[in-house]
């Protein structure tokens, strides 16, 4: 029983993470129609300037409270413009060409920022200077069941940033102007929203994410390399599919779905199968219930 | 000259293996040990990139997970000629009496088959389900399922799991890599000149007109993905009988992404643009051997490049053809040919 | 195949998408040789009638019968096979293939040998295809596409396009031939060369015609019976003449005065 509560933390903190990630490729998918497979990178180029960040308020010898959220704007502010310069260079060329070329630019995109990132960081493993960031320390310790700082702060952060990116979407200007061209980018463009900048600024918002669970995750795993983004950046994906892809609040579920599904099939011996299982949850998906648990279908007109 | 059509394929098939053999014993020999095993890789990319093409360039069905399929066939046929070679080799050579090199053959063609039918058998199970899904659906299922499959085959011990397949027969040189090519290459190209393999193309160009001609757009895509697999796995058999070695790391995603880039380089349903940039994405890696550390880098930049200049690759969707390439010699303004029509 | 039957027979037919009813209650009757027209303002369901008579959608209600047999909810390329042709509303050729492989490719169901006989190439192998080929190039000849054989239909004209789509139905030898719109987005002596070519066709192939268009001159001028739709309910039926003097036709596409 403690294990199972034990893997249940586990795999919300790590659903949290997948939550973060997944968001990006939502609302991405949401306004082109595009799998933005560069997006794993972000979340690791997240973590990688969030190493570089993080070092340097321990160098520059930064309050405590202070390192932290330095770290995470750092990173955020960088993969900020990162997703802001894929879009404008690599897919906005494309946005009337076939399906299938933006997917293969997705793909190359994802490629070129693995391949430059071993070249520029090093291919070998940098350790997250998460003892400097936040020391560890256990916040709730029932029994054999261990909650840490680090998972509630993971937690906590998440939650933060769902929230308002919740308020932003339905409450504000902007995030009214995001579903419309989610909706229908031409009638957007008709009533005179700006669809472009939309656009960009849906990339920003998704990288932003994507490079906070970056941040997150080097603060309980420190290792990050340049390769690191690969396989989250796929679940994540799946985890936007099971929650029904577009659906901003899908991709939460999804996520945290999927954490603690793969936590649970790892916990109970099955570890080495743990990769597979989000694969095979996609295909079940696919075919049995593609618009996901939230999401709508689309009709198609002959 | 005049061949009735029956024996027609016979002699083309006596000339192939003649060209074949030819090459393999006169001039393949000459070549030095190192590049030979790049030309080696030059004949299994072939395979795999024409048989990838089948399935996303003339069917226009996006499958990103093309490592599985060879997979299952490197580590079936892998596994037939490990577990049963030491049985049957001898068997054939002393109760048979065939000689070691026609054994060795009848052993790895034997297998390699086998690793192919399953691989097709992979391809069906991952085509039916995933007709129904568009273009970027379809893209990741496939992805999912080649990662499940190497994942499976990275839990079963009997092929060596995580630490891998060691010692496998070395039975595939250039003679039977580039015969299976051939084969490969001659096998689409006749069938989507044929008029019932224009149903490919056909699903591809667009689905609805396709079944109101009716054509049955679910047998269309399934029948591309049990052939394209299947040479697939052929690919995988050769591969596993010439590098002797085995690990699921060699089948990831990024394999299938690799048959996909020389598919696209190509064109998109353009065998001969397979065959020309398998041969290019083949040899340019060895030939960059001094940068490479930069080699990947160069290729994802050069796949985005293409994409926003030149998607439809090298080819598009037209053939060589060796008139047409004779004329752009000649200075005259030739170019490509369309692809084969009624004629073979 | 009773010969006293009608060719095709749609009863109650009823099609509904989520919440909108498309089609209500379509009885249509057509036999064999008859050219009948099905005309009504714009969204009356006429296209989605089609769609359900030719199996792209299920009907939510009611039955297709053709040549005495049931062809509701059978997928369409059964449906193609069993001899119903269409084109359609929005042209949807094979875009980069030639006008030559268009045709050739809609006679692949009359290709018997399977997929292993295009491999090994026997002499049915080459005789099929040569039959294909002349039967392709002939009927293209007969729609005077000849001299764009070898053209891919992406780059032919707009009329040419048009005939080359009706030129592939025929190559599947239906008896029951379907046109959505065929004179869409062409001029008045486009119209008239159409009208005449359709009569062509239908007399050479022995046709039985279901036709939608826009135009009252064309479906006046070709049809001997017709169906009118509006919101997709049949408000009137009837010769072309008596069509145009129904009050509640008049209505529906000139607009309603009442609500």
């Amino acid at each position: 029983m403690a294990t199972f509560i034990q893997q249940l933390l586990n795999g919300l903190a790590w659903g949290s993470v997948y939550a973060l990630i997944a968001l990006g490729y939502t609302m991405v998918y949401g306004v082109l129609k595009l799998i933005n497979f560069a997006h794993g990178e972000v979340y690791m180029m997240g973590a990688m300037t969030g190493y570089y960040v993080g070092r340097w308020t321990q160098k520059a010898d930064l309050p405590m409270a202070l390192r932290l959220p330095v770290t995470l704007l750092g990173a955020m502010a960088a993969c900020a413009v990162l997703g802001f310069a894929i879009e404008r260079l690599a897919y906005k060329p494309l946005r009337s060409a076939s399906r299938l070329s933006a997917l293969i630019t997705a793909i190359g995109v994802s490629l070129l920022l693995q391949n430059a990132g071993q070249l520029v960081f090093g291919a070998d493993p940098k350790y997250f200077p998460s003892d400097s960031l936040l020391p560890y320390s256990e916040v709730v310790s029932v029994g054999e069941v261990v909650l840490s700082n680090r998972q509630l702060v993971i937690m906590v952060t998440a939650v933060v940033l769902m929230v308002a990116l919740m308020l932003f979407v339905q409450r504000t200007r902007l995030g009214r102007a995001m579903r419309a061209v989610a909706t229908d980018k031409n009638a957007a463009q008709l009533v005179g929203i700006p669809v472009d900048r939309i656009i960009s600024l849906t990339f920003v918002i998704g990288s932003v994410l994507a490079a906070a669970a970056g941040v997150l995750v080097g603060l309980s795993n420190p290792k990050v390399e340049p390769l690191m983004g690969i396989m989250p950046g796929l679940k994540a994906f799946v985890a936007a599919v099971l929650g029904g892809i577009g659906n901003i609040a899908g991709a939460m579920l999804g996520g945290v779905l999927l954490g603690l599904v793969e936590v649970l099939v790892s916990g109970y011996g099955l570890s080495t199968y743990r990769d597979a299982v989000a694969f095979a949850l996609l295909i079940g998906f696919l075919l049995f219930r593609p618009t996901g648990l939230l999401g709508r279908p689309d009709v198609a007109k002959v | 000259m005049a061949i009735p059509p029956g024996a027609r394929l016979a002699v083309q098939a006596a000339a192939t293996v003649g060209v074949v053999a030819l090459w393999a014993t006169a001039i393949a020999p000459q070549i030095n040990p190192y590049y030979l095993q790049v030309v080696d890789y030059i004949g299994i990319n072939i395979v795999m990139a024409v048989s990838l093409n089948l399935i996303n360039g003339h069917t226009g069905q996006f499958s990103i997970g093309h490592a599985g399929f060879m997979a299952l066939g490197a580590y079936g046929s892998a596994a037939i000629t490990y577990y049963g070679g030491p049985h049957v080799l001898p068997w054939l050579t002393d109760a048979i009496g065939l000689p070691k090199g026609a054994a060795e053959g009848m052993l790895l063609n034997g297998a390699m088959l086998a690793g192919g039918l399953l691989a097709a058998i992979a391809g069906v199970v991952v085509g039916i389900p995933t007709l129904r899904l568009r273009g970027d659906y379809l893209a990741i299922a496939t992805l999912g399922f080649g990662e499940i499959i190497r994942v499976i085959i990275l839990n079963l011990d009997v092929v060596g799991g995580a630490r891998g397949f060691t010692d496998i027969p070395d039975l595939a040189g250039p003679f039977w890599i580039f015969l299976w090519a051939a084969i490969t290459v001659l096998v689409v190209a006749r069938l989507v000149a044929s008029t019932k393999g224009l149903a490919f193309l056909a699903v591809r160009e667009d689905e609805i007109a396709a079944e109101a001609v009716g054509i049955s757009t679910t047998r269309t895509k399934v029948t591309a993905f049990l052939i394209g697999a299947f040479f697939a796995g052929i690919g995988g058999g050769l591969f596993a009988h010439n590098v002797t070695y085995l690990h699921t790391n060699m089948f990831t995603f990024m394999k299938s992404i690799e048959f996909i880039v020389m598919v696209v380089l190509g064109g998109m349903g353009s065998i001969s643009g397979s065959v020309l940039a398998a041969i290019v994405l083949t040899t340019l890696p060895e030939a960059l051997r001094a940068i490479d550390k930069y080699r990947m880098v160069m290729y994802a930049a050069l796949l985005i490049v293409l994409m926003l200049t030149r998607p439809q690759g090298l080819m598009g969707n037209r053939e060589l053809r060796l008139s047409r390439l004779m004329a752009v010699f000649r200075g005259r303004r030739g170019g490509v040919a369309r692809a084969p029509g009624a004629a073979s | 195949m009773s010969e006293g039957g009608p060719l095709l027979s749609v009863q109650g037919l009823t099609k509904c998408f989520g919440g909108l009813t498309a089609v209500q209650s379509l009885d249509l009757q057509v036999e064999t040789g008859e050219l009948v027209g099905i005309i009504g303002p714009n969204g009356s369901g006429k296209t989605t009638a089609f769609n359900v008579i030719t199996g792209f959608y299920a009907p939510t209600h009611g039955s297709i019968h053709f040549q005495g047999k049931p062809i509701h909810g059978l997928p369409s390329n059964r449906i193609s096979r069993a001899g119903v042709a269409r084109t359609f509303q929005n042209i949807r050729l094979f875009p980069s293939l030639t006008a030559f492989d268009n045709v050739r490719v809609a006679f692949h169901a009359s290709v018997k040998a399977g997929l292993r006989s295009a491999v090994l190439r026997g002499r049915r192998f080459m005789e099929d295809e040569q039959r294909i080929g002349r039967a392709a190039l002939e009927l293209l000849e007969r729609f005077d596409l000849a001299r764009f054989a070898f053209t891919d239909a992406m780059h032919l004209p707009y009329g040419e396009q048009r005939r080359l789509e009706i030129a592939r139905a025929l190559a599947t030898a239906p008896s029951l031939l379907l046109l959505d719109e065929p004179a869409a987005g062409m001029n008045p002596t486009e119209k008239v060369e159409l009208m005449d070519l359709i009569r062509r066709v239908k007399r050479d192939f022995e046709l039985t015609m279901l036709l939608i268009d826009h135009d009252m001159r064309v479906v006046m001028g070709l049809c001997e019976r017709m169906v009118v739709l509006d919101h997709g309910e049949t408000i009137a039926r009837g010769s072309p003449a008596e069509i145009q003097r129904d009050p509640k036709v008049i209505a529906a596409y000139l607009g309603v005065e009442d609500a």
